[in-house]
C-alpha cells in the first residue's frame, strides 16, 4: 500500500484539479439543462480558449489571471455568434444531427489549430509557478491554489447570477418550459444564444485558470471533452450540483488513478465511471430524467 | 433501370482496368479509396442504415487487427487463418457493447457517446497490457508472398480492397431488400413506432452492431497486412472512428453506394489539398487542411442535405427514384 500521506496529497491534488473541471462541466450542463444539445465541441473550444491565454502571454506579455475578464467577453461573444451563425439554425430534429454538427465545429478548430499554431506542446511560465504552499504532508504549487479559489467564486458568482439576475431567472424558465417562456414574452431565441455564450465563457474562464499549471496543444480538446462528459453524465445532464460534485469526484480519481495505476492505465478510470454511469444509472447522482 | 446496370458494368469495369493503367503511387491510392470505403459500410449498416449513430467504431477496427496480429505474432497463425478469428473478436465485441448499451436503454447521442468511451478504454488497455506490447505497438514480420496475406505487387492488395468493397456494397444492397433491413430502417426512422408494430427493437439493434463488428474488424486486419504495424492510437485513436463516419455522413448515411462516394470524396480532397500544399508553401500541413475541408462539408451535409451527396446525385437524377423501402 501506499503511504496515507501520499495518498492525502494525491486527493488534495485531485480535488485542486476537480474545481477548474467543474467550470469546464458547469459550461457543459448549462448548454445541455437549456438548449438541450450535447456541445461536443465543448473540449475544442476549450483548447481554442487556451491558446487564445497563451497569446495573449506570449504576444502581449498579460499574465493569465489578468486575461480573466478578457477571454470571457471574448468566449462568451465567441459562443454567442457560433450558436447564432450556425448551431441555432441547424438545430432542428434529430439530436444525433446537433452532435454530429458539434463534431464538425470541433473537427475544423482543432484542425485549424494544428495548421496555425503547429503540433508542439505550449506552456506559460508564469513567475510564481515554483511557489508552493505546504499544507499537512502535501505540498501544493501555488497557481492551482489560486486558479481552485478563483473557480469556485466564479462558480458561486454565476449561480447567484442564475438565481437572482432576470436574464437567469429567464434561462431557467426556458430551461424548464420552453414553450411557456415564450408565451411570457421571454426572447426565446437570444437567450438561446446568451445560454450558449455563458457556456463558452465558462470556457474562456476555466482556460485562464488553466494555463498557468498546464498546458495545451492541438488535440488538448479530445483529451478534455470525454473527462468533460463523464463529470456531466456522474453529476446528471443539466444538473448544476452534478457539475460540481462530479467535477470533484472525477478530479479525485484522476489523481488516484494515476497514483495505483500509473501513468497510461490510470486514464482508464475516467471512460469506466462515464461507461458504468451510462449503464446502470444514465440520469446521474442529481439528474432528474433524460 | 437497365441504365443504372450499365453503369454499374461501367463502374466495375474502370475499378478491374484502373490499376493497369496508373502508376503504383496511383494503385495505393485507389486501394485506399476502396479500403476506407468498406470501413465507412461498416460503420453505415449500423450508423446509417439502423440510425445507431457510433463514435467510437475504431473500436472493432482495432480489435480485428490486434486479434489477426497476436495470433500471427505470438501464436504462430497462418495471416489467412487468423482473419475470420479477428472477424469473430469484432462481431464479439460488437454484441457486447450493444448488448450492454441496448439494454441499457441508450439512444441518439448517448449511445454515440458511450461507443467513444468503450474506444478509449480499448486504447488505454492496449496501451498498458504486456500482450500488445503496449504503446511500442506489434510489427508483422515482413515476408510477401500470397500464402502470408502479404503482396509484393500492390495490384493484389488493390483487387483485394476493391472485393472487400464490393462485398461491402452486396451486404449493403441485399439489407435494402430484406425484411432485417426493412426492420432497422423502421427502427432507424422511429423506434417507439417500430416496438409498437411488434419488431424486437433490442434483438435487431444487437444483431446489426454485430455484424458490423465483424465487418469492420475484417478491415482492421486488412490495414495490418498492408502496413504490417499497428500501435494503440492507430487501433483505438478517435482518428479512424470518425474517417468512417465522414466518408458515410458525406457520401450519404443509409446509401448502398454513400460511403464509396464519401471515399471519393475524401481521397479527392486529400489529392487537392496535397497539390495545392505543393503550390502554396504556407499551407504545407496537408492533413489539417483536408480535415477542414471535410469538416464544413459534415456541417453542410447535417445542416442541409441529410442524404449526403448521394442525396444530391438523386436530386439532379431527372426522374424521381424510388427510396429504399
Amino acid at each position: 500500500m501506499l503511504d496515507p500521506a501520499i495518498i492525502f496529497a494525491g486527493v488534495l491534488n485531485g480535488l485542486l484539479a476537480g474545481g477548474i473541471y467543474v467550470l469546464v462541466a458547469v459550461g457543459l450542463t448549462l448548454i445541455y439543462g437549456v438548449l438541450h444539445i450535447i456541445n461536443f465541441a465543448h473540449g475544442s473550444l476549450l483548447m481554442l480558449a487556451m491558446y487564445a491565454v497563451f497569446f495573449l502571454w506570449r504576444l502581449l506579455g498579460i499574465d493569465p489571471y489578468v486575461a480573466l475578464p478578457l477571454v470571457i467577453g471574448g468566449a462568451f461573444i465567441f459562443g454567442f455568434v457560433l450558436y447564432r451563425l450556425l448551431i441555432g439554425r441547424f438545430s432542428h430534429g434529430r439530436d444525433e444531427n446537433i452532435l454530429l454538427l458539434t463534431l464538425g465545429v470541433s473537427i475544423v478548430v482543432d484542425n485549424a489549430a494544428l495548421l496555425f499554431f503547429g503540433g508542439d506542446t505550449e506552456t506559460i511560465a508564469v513567475p510564481y509557478a515554483g511557489t508552493f504552499v505546504e499544507l499537512g504532508a502535501a505540498f501544493l504549487p501555488l497557481p492551482k491554489i489560486i486558479s481552485f479559489v478563483a473557480s469556485v467564486l466564479l462558480c458561486a458568482g454565476l449561480g447567484i447570477y442564475m438565481a437572482k439576475s432576470d436574464t437567469g431567472k429567464a434561462i431557467r424558465a426556458l430551461a424548464k418550459e420552453r414553450h411557456g417562456a415564450r408565451l411570457v414574452g421571454i426572447d426565446v431565441d437570444k437567450l438561446f444564444a446568451v445560454s450558449y455564450g455563458i457556456g463558452i465563457a465558462c470556457l474562456g474562464a476555466a482556460a485562464c485558470l488553466l494555463m498557468p499549471t498546464f498546458y495545451v496543444t492541438p488535440s488538448s480538446g479530445y483529451a478534455f471533452v470525454l473527462v468533460a462528459f463523464t463529470i456531466v453524465v456522474l453529476g446528471g445532464m443539466g444538473s448544476f450540483t452534478g457539475a460540481a460534485v462530479g467535477g470533484f469526484l472525477i478530479g479525485v480519481t484522476e489523481s488516484l488513478g494515476g497514483l495505483f495505476l500509473g501513468e497510461q492505465l490510470g486514464q482508464i478510470g475516467i471512460s469506466l465511471i462515464f461507461i458504468l454511469i451510462l449503464l446502470f444509472k444514465p440520469t446521474g447522482l442529481f439528474g432528474g430524467g433524460r | 433501370m437497365r441504365g443504372r446496370a450499365l453503369l454499374l458494368a461501367a463502374g466495375l469495369a474502370a475499378a478491374l482496368a484502373y490499376p493497369l493503367l496508373v502508376p503504383n503511387y496511383l494503385i495505393t491510392v485507389g486501394m485506399l479509396i476502396f479500403f476506407t470505403a468498406f470501413i465507412g459500410q461498416s460503420w453505415n449498416i449500423a450508423g446509417g442504415f439502423a440510425g445507431q449513430t457510433s463514435f467510437g467504431h475504431v473500436v472493432f477496427f482495432g480489435t480485428g487487427a490486434y486479434t489477426s496480429t497476436i495470433l500471427q505474432v505470438t501464436y504462430g497463425w497462418n495471416a489467412w487463418l487468423s482473419w475470420p478469428a479477428a472477424m469473430a473478436a469484432g462481431a464479439a465485441v460488437g454484441w457486447m457493447i450493444a448488448v450492454l448499451s441496448f439494454r441499457a436503454g441508450l439512444r441518439g447521442s448517448y449511445f454515440a457517446l458511450i461507443t467513444l468511451a468503450f474506444a478509449e478504454v480499448f486504447r488505454i488497455v492496449s496501451n498498458s497490457v504486456p500482450f500488445t506490447r503496449g504503446g511500442l505497438g506489434m510489427l508483422i514480420k515482413a515476408d510477401p508472398r500470397p500464402e502470408n496475406f502479404q503482396f509484393r505487387d500492390p495490384i493484389w492488395i488493390y483487387y483485394l480492397a476493391l472485393l472487400l468493397c464490393i462485398v461491402s456494397i452486396l451486404i449493403a444492397w441485399q439489407l435494402t431488400r430484406s425484411r432485417f433491413g426493412a426492420r432497422l430502417v423502421a427502427i432507424r426512422e422511429n423506434e417507439d413506432a417500430a416496438r409498437a408494430l411488434g419488431i424486437d427493437v433490442f434483438t435487431e439493434k444487437v444483431k446489426v452492431l454485430t455484424l458490423s463488428g465483424a465487418m469492420c474488424a475484417a478491415g482492421g486486419t486488412f490495414y495490418v497486412q498492408k502496413y504490417l504495424y499497428i500501435d494503440p492510437s492507430i487501433a483505438f485513436g478517435v482518428e479512424k472512428s470518425v474517417e468512417m463516419l465522414l466518408v458515410s455522413m458525406v457520401g450519404g448515411a443509409g446509401t448502398i453506394f454513400g460511403p464509396l462516394i464519401g471515399s471519393v470524396a475524401l481521397t479527392g480532397i486529400n489529392e487537392i489539398t496535397r497539390w495545392l500544399a505543393g503550390v502554396v508553401p504556407a499551407l504545407k500541413n496537408v492533413q489539417p487542411l483536408s480535415l477542414i475541408v471535410y469538416g464544413i462539408m459534415l456541417m453542410l451535409i447535417v445542416a442541409r442535405l441529410p442524404d449526403g451527396l448521394m442525396g444530391l446525385f438523386r436530386r439532379s437524377a431527372a426522374k424521381p427514384e424510388q427510396r429504399r423501402a
